[in-house]
């Protein structure tokens, strides 16, 4: 493949830079608005969730199991006897939390590792992306249960696994973005001053493809919830009495027909943050000119 | 061509070889071993002795690894440490069941998802194009365990039109499955459909902005025309790929999709074993995973290369 077909960010004009125009071109699509809104509100509701209820979302009672919604309990009590309402609400703290590190982690090692690989090219790079293809061609369940099944579940157990594994998808993107850079001029010219590998990388390349790797970053985000949702569900993430949707979709499930909100709330609340963060992603790639429509989710 | 294909098969090989050894490996890391870590604290005396005896734990690593791997080639996977069988038949009497659920998944999805690819990708932008593009959003976003919980609740808990959980055995005849099987594929070929649409969208679209597709228009072919000579065959192709890759890639999914329905497949088996702490178990269903997703990668990309004149006909790059 030769550098050129390589060709991850169209120079399309419409293109802006900026916090705050960046943020009027998200908003000024209705998906962008929508999905920013979403995941706002479940951020701003994740950290003041204290603020918003009277009851405690861990402690069990034992004189309000499985009740309807009424006014005291307005998405209705779970099968211990704890509000639901509460529990939706503090829901997405753990998931938010380890996912967020979990990308801190993987944006920065499958950056670096890519944009290393891009600027270095070469016969090294050649056989490092056989390596990253093989790895990418295990399915991502599959392999996380892997994992799991060997070190252990747990919440923040799973931080360096999804970690690790998402950052070799974010290689190949930055990888891309980096051999595309490092073929232009300016790069050549800070070579050829004599300038170091990690000067040409950290000065020349890497603010170059930050907005890729932003982009990438927040769509991994996404997937990283569903990954990490689908691990709680299977009993690998969030231990009980944690509240955490994935958790409690899977500990309610067997009641659906008797108490079907304990299971709905959490799947709906669930659904607004990844869809949310999903369509964030997506208008913060098309605001900043980053074209991600033909890649498969991993 | 052929020099493409070979290399194609040459990579294929490799990440056989690569993904068998990350699986085996990652479990060698572990401290202790399988047996150890099967019987937990109680890990002593003439059990463990019995159990490092048949699983051949004393022989070095590599020579295992050969083992493990010839072995699997000849069907033959080793011996499950909690049911006390040989793994091949439990995966045998398994194996035909999420065969069933993803063939049935993949009758319904992709043509579904070609159908409605195309036409979200010819009216790009379209109200239509904003509804169907928003629905695979959704399907594609939203985890499975959400969608088969929520379908569960409308048609078989509300209006009882299908049984909620599977509780036939995994040896039960087709035909006593079928009723069971009737959600699970809902869900898989709503997942399945949005993924291959998105991709047959994308690519319709590019097909569509590109110089030959114009020319074709400024000379007047009709539409119609246009369409199945033109269009259609290019955006086929890369579809072909997707929905090759697309198939393996939601074994993932599977797993999940027969938890919910506690449907008697390979994915169900693989949850177990990891709850059974069943090592030899987890690796040989992830090995199996791995190389149904390799072959189908392979397999499409030797499609496209047979498809595709341009890749036909291409000279080598390197």
């Amino acid at each position: 493949m030769t550098i050129a077909s390589v060709n991850v960010r169209p120079r399309s004009g419409s293109a802006v830079s900026g916090f705050w125009p960046v943020l009027r071109r998200m908003v000024s699509r209705p998906s962008g608005a929508i999905g920013l809104g979403l995941t706002l509100f479940n951020v701003v509701v994740a950290i003041a969730a204290p603020l918003l209820t009277s009851y405690d979302p861990a402690t069990p009672n034992a004189d309000t199991i499985n009740l309807a919604p009424s006014f005291e309990h307005w998405m209705g009590t779970d099968s211990l006897g704890r509000d639901v309402y509460t529990r939706v609400i503090y829901g997405g703290q753990l998931a938010m939390m380890v996912t967020a590190c979990a990308v801190a982690i993987a944006v920065t090692w499958g950056g670096l590792v890519g944009i290393l690989l891009g600027v270095i090219g070469g016969r090294t790079d050649e056989i490092a992306m056989r390596f990253v293809d093989a790895m990418l061609s295990i399915p991502w369940l599959l392999f996380l249960l892997l994992m799991v099944s060997i070190i252990g579940g747990g919440a923040w157990i799973v931080v360096p696994i999804l970690g690790f594994f998402y950052g070799i998808s974010i290689i190949r993107i930055s990888r891309a973005a980096a051999l595309q850079v490092s073929a232009r001029d300016f790069v050549t010219a800070a070579r050829a001053r004599g300038e170091s590998l990690w000067a040409v990388v950290t000065r020349e390349v890497f603010p170059n493809v930050a907005d890729i790797l932003l982009v990438e970053g927040a769509m991994q985000w996404s997937w990283m919830l569903l990954a990490f949702s689908s691990l709680s569900f299977l009993g690998f993430g969030a231990a009980p009495p944690t509240p955490d949707w994935g958790l409690m979709i899977a500990s309610e499930r067997s009641l659906l027909a008797i108490a079907p909100w304990s299971v709905l709330w959490p799947c709906f609340a669930l659904s607004t943050l990844i869809v949310g963060i999903n369509l964030t992603a997506d208008a913060l790639g098309k605001a900043l000119g980053v074209d991600r429509a033909r890649e498969k989710p991993t | 061509m052929l020099r493409t294909i070979l290399r194609r098969f040459g990579f294929a090989a490799f990440t056989i070889v690569f993904v068998s050894g990350v699986v085996f490996v990652s479990v060698e890391a572990l401290p202790g071993d399988v047996c150890t870590a099967f019987f937990q604290r109680y890990a002593q005396g003439p059990r463990l002795e019995r159990c490092i005896e048949e699983q051949g734990l004393k022989n070095p690593a590599i020579e295992r690894y050969a083992l493990w791997i010839s072995g699997a080639f000849q069907g033959d996977l080793g011996t499950s440490l909690k049911k006390r069988r040989p793994i091949s038949d439990l995966l045998a009497e398994r194996f035909r069941n999420t065969v069933l659920l993803a063939s049935a998944a993949a009758a319904i999805g992709i043509p579904l998802a070609l159908v409605f690819g195309f036409w979200a990708g010819v009216r790009r932008d379209k109200p239509a194009d904003l509804v169907v593009s928003t629905v695979a959003m959704l399907a594609m976003t939203i985890p499975e365990f959400v969608t088969a919980s929520v379908l569960m609740f409308v048609f078989a808990i509300s209006l009882n039109w299908f049984p909620a959980v599977t509780i036939v055995p995994p040896t039960a005849s087709i035909a006593d499955l079928l009723p069971n099987i009737i959600l699970p594929v809902v869900v898989l070929a709503f997942v399945m459909t949005a993924h291959i649409l998105r991709m047959t969208r994308a690519s319709v679209i590019e097909v569509m902005t590109s110089d030959f597709i114009q020319m074709a228009r400024l000379k007047g072919v009709p539409p119609r025309q246009l369409f199945w000579r033109h269009l259609a065959p290019s955006a086929l192709i890369p579809a072909v790929n997707v929905i090759a890759l697309t198939i393996a890639w939601l074994l993932g999914g599977v797993v999940i999709i027969e938890q919910v329905f506690n449907y008697p497949g390979v994915g169900n088996l693989m949850l177990q074993a990891i709850y059974d702490r069943d090592l030899p178990l987890v690796q040989a269903i992830a090995l199996i995973f791995a190389m149904i997703y390799i072959v189908a990668n392979l397999l499409a990309d030797i499609a496209m290369v047979i498809l595709d004149p341009r890749i036909r006909t291409a000279k080598e790059t390197r």
